[in-house]
């Protein structure tokens, strides 16, 4: 049975539903992303599995009890807040030590608690030092600390990192799946930046307007999305989505002053071929769409190669990232580091069918 | 660039010569009635009414000093103004005490336990900051012979508790509408109640709203002369009416030289706490006029 369990949970405020009839299982030790927009609910939904919103309908179970009505401080479960939310009038160690005081613990325990917990995240000289002496990261160590040190069965984070220089955020995220994979303990993660819910997650959610739009790994929230927005929202850069008609077992893009681009399928899946004479979005991560150097590192599969007129050389180290244009969008190519390419020339360009997914213009729902 | 929005230097000296005239002429202004009365009130009376007001004394005395504080006449008893300052203080301490303790609890409520209706009640709350003195008199008067602590200090310490706490309460809902809502969210995660956020996490963060808020109360209480006229009787007089009495009695010769020390005896409580926390002052009343 799943230790965390979110059962059809719907909150409204007055007449806004900010969460609409929600469902999310997450396993022990899992680590649950819920990423999404601002203004999606995600962190609403934290809030309410923190306890500190009551929800509207629906059940939150943890290791099968029900705990809707218990008040924050009972449920056992930890949080660290985005502005960390460290006690000013406090130094470190009262800090850490405030929710074990809160529950009655003595104070020599207390003060074991807390130098076990300081060891562990490698704080203890910052113990007597305020909140205000701290930089970003070591704040962030120790609203951690603070967390750990209750031994919940729930962490729950909200949005971390956003207060973080880029770099920073970066080794913490490190840091947070380390801790992890060290205690083993359930994660409830919020974050609006998809890099975070990828790295980071066993389990994502995206989240829109308050509904669920896919439920599931990392890898199959990226390579299997159930609609336009979670194609659109996870990945950087993002999927290149572009319209096509639907001729036989192929689709056609249109370029300008050019005959227009055909992909041909051996088989188009089912849902495509009703689409004959129509239009349909064809998607394409830009690592699918790369020159013949980086061929070899594609699995086996259905290719298709074309020439394509380069617009735009954006170098980024590792690759160079090309820009063509299709079906009047522009398209995002990933090429190998040492192409060697200019702008407004033709290049030939290798298209992974394998990885290519189709959605509805409409409904922006997943064609398979 | 930047060296073109900078005058001169020729003129940026002589601007500051005329900025500090201007300022050296404004604190004279402001410090010369301090100056009177500090001069006075250590010379003889013969050398006040013989002599110029603004000179310094020929014959230094403290005489007067001693006089005002125990000796002199108020109303018919010969006792200074000494009995008066203790009433002054019976009265402040625990009506400051209060009503910063109740603005405070007002404050944490209003922002941080919201409840329908909250806005309103602050709104009517905030009103009582522009009820005239005069309006309440005689309702007040009602009030206090009704649960019969008329003329009592105790009678005192409620009409400035209560005509205070629309002040007080203002000063402390601003302070914590920028008090951040995720600490009291933190307090909650951690298992302190109602009383143990604002006892040690909110309390222990108020310093310079605390400051400003007793500095305000304590001003003026201590220099409130209408509720003191109209509700204390002998024994609970404050020191501002009794100051009046002094001042205003017409028997025998006018002594200046005494009005002028018991003048400045009873600013000098009010003096003090500006001298020592003035700076607490500006500070908390720009954090509370930022955000709120």
């Amino acid at each position: 049975m799943s230790f965390l369990q979110i059962d059809k949970v719907c909150k409204s405020f007055g007449p806004i539903n900010v969460l609409r009839d929600i469902s999310l299982d997450v396993e022990e030790g899992g680590f649950l992303v819920l990423v999404g927009p601002s203004g999606c609910g995600k962190s609403t939904l934290l809030n309410t599995i923190a306890g500190l919103e009551k929800l509207t309908t629906g059940e939150i179970r943890i290791d099968g009890n029900v705990i809707d009505d218990l008040p924050p401080a009972e449920r056992n479960i930890a949080m660290v807040f985005q502005s960390y939310a460290l006690y000013p009038n406090m130094n470190v160690g009262q800090n850490i030590a405030f929710g074990l005081e809160m529950r009655g613990m003595p104070k020599g325990e207390r003060d074991a608690k807390v130098a076990e917990a300081a060891k562990t995240l490698q704080i203890e000289h910052l113990l007597d030092r305020k909140p205000g002496q701290l930089s970003g990261g070591q704040r962030q160590r120790v609203a951690m600390g603070r967390a750990l040190v209750r031994n919940p069965q729930l962490f729950l984070f909200d949005e971390p990192l956003s207060n973080l220089d880029a770099k920073l955020r970066v080794d913490m995220r490190t840091e947070i799946k380390r801790m992890h994979q060290t205690f083993g303990t359930t994660i409830v993660y919020v974050t609006h930046d998809q890099i975070e819910a990828m790295t980071l997650g066993t389990r994502i959610a995206v989240l829109k307007d308050g509904v669920v739009q896919q439920y599931g790994t990392p890898a199959e929230i990226y390579n299997d999305p159930t609609n336009l927005f979670v194609a659109d929202f996870m990945g950087s850069p993002a999927m290149n989505l572009i319209p096509a008609t639907v001729r036989g077992n192929g689709v056609e893009m249109a370029r300008a002053d050019e005959d227009p681009l055909v992909l041909g399928f051996d088989q188009l899946p089912g849902d495509v071929a009703a689409y004959e004479g129509q239009e349909v979005i064809v998607g394409i991560r830009p690592e699918a769409i790369t020159d013949a150097d980086s061929r070899a590192a594609m699995r086996a599969g259905q290719q298709v190669t074309a020439s394509c007129k380069i617009d735009v050389v954006e170098p980024a180290g590792a690759d160079i990232y090309a820009i063509t244009a299709l079906g009047g969008k522009e398209v995002v190519t990933r090429l190998h580091q040492d192409w060697f390419g200019q702008a407004n020339q033709h290049t030939e360009l290798v298209f992974n069918l394998e990885k290519v997914v189709f959605f509805d213009p409409q409904s922006g729902v997943r064609l398979r | 660039m930047a060296r073109s929005t900078q005058p001169s230097f020729g003129t940026g000296k002589l601007m500051r010569a005329a900025l500090y005239a201007v300022l050296i002429l404004f604190a004279v202004y402001y410090l010369l009635p301090l100056f009177v009365m500090l001069v006075n009130s250590v010379k003889t009376l013969d050398e006040i009414r013989g002599g110029n007001m603004m000179s310094l004394p020929e014959v230094f005395t403290i005489e007067p000093w001693l006089n005002a504080w125990s000796r002199a006449q108020i109303g018919v008893e010969p006792t200074g103004l000494s009995p008066y300052f203790i009433n002054s203080i019976m009265m402040v301490v625990p009506a400051v005490a209060i009503s910063t303790a109740l603005g405070a609890m007002n404050g944490y409520v209003l922002t941080k336990w919201r409840f329908p209706g909250d806005k309103i009640i602050f709104g009517l709350m905030l009103f009582a900051c522009f009820i005239p003195f005069q309006i309440v008199l005689i309702p007040m008067a009602r009030v206090l012979g009704m649960i019969g602590i008329a003329g009592t200090t105790s009678g005192l310490v409620l009409v400035h508790v209560v005509y205070g706490l629309g002040f007080t309460t203002l000063f402390f809902r601003n302070y914590y509408a920028a008090f951040p809502d995720e600490l009291i969210k933190a307090a909650k995660m951690d298992g302190a109640g109602f009383w143990r956020t604002f006892t040690r996490i909110l309390l222990p963060s108020s310093g310079p709203i605390i400051v400003v808020t007793v500095i305000w109360q304590f001003t003026n209480i201590w220099n409130d002369f209408l509720f003191g006229a109209s509700f204390a009787d002998f024994d609970s007089m404050p020191m501002t009416v009794a100051l009046n009495n002094l001042v205003s009695s017409s028997t025998g010769v006018k002594e200046y030289n005494v009005h002028f020390a018991g003048a400045v005896l009873a600013a000098l409580p009010t003096l003090i706490v500006y001298v020592v926390s003035g700076r607490y002052f500006v500070r908390g009343l720009m954090a509370g006029a930022v955000k709120g």
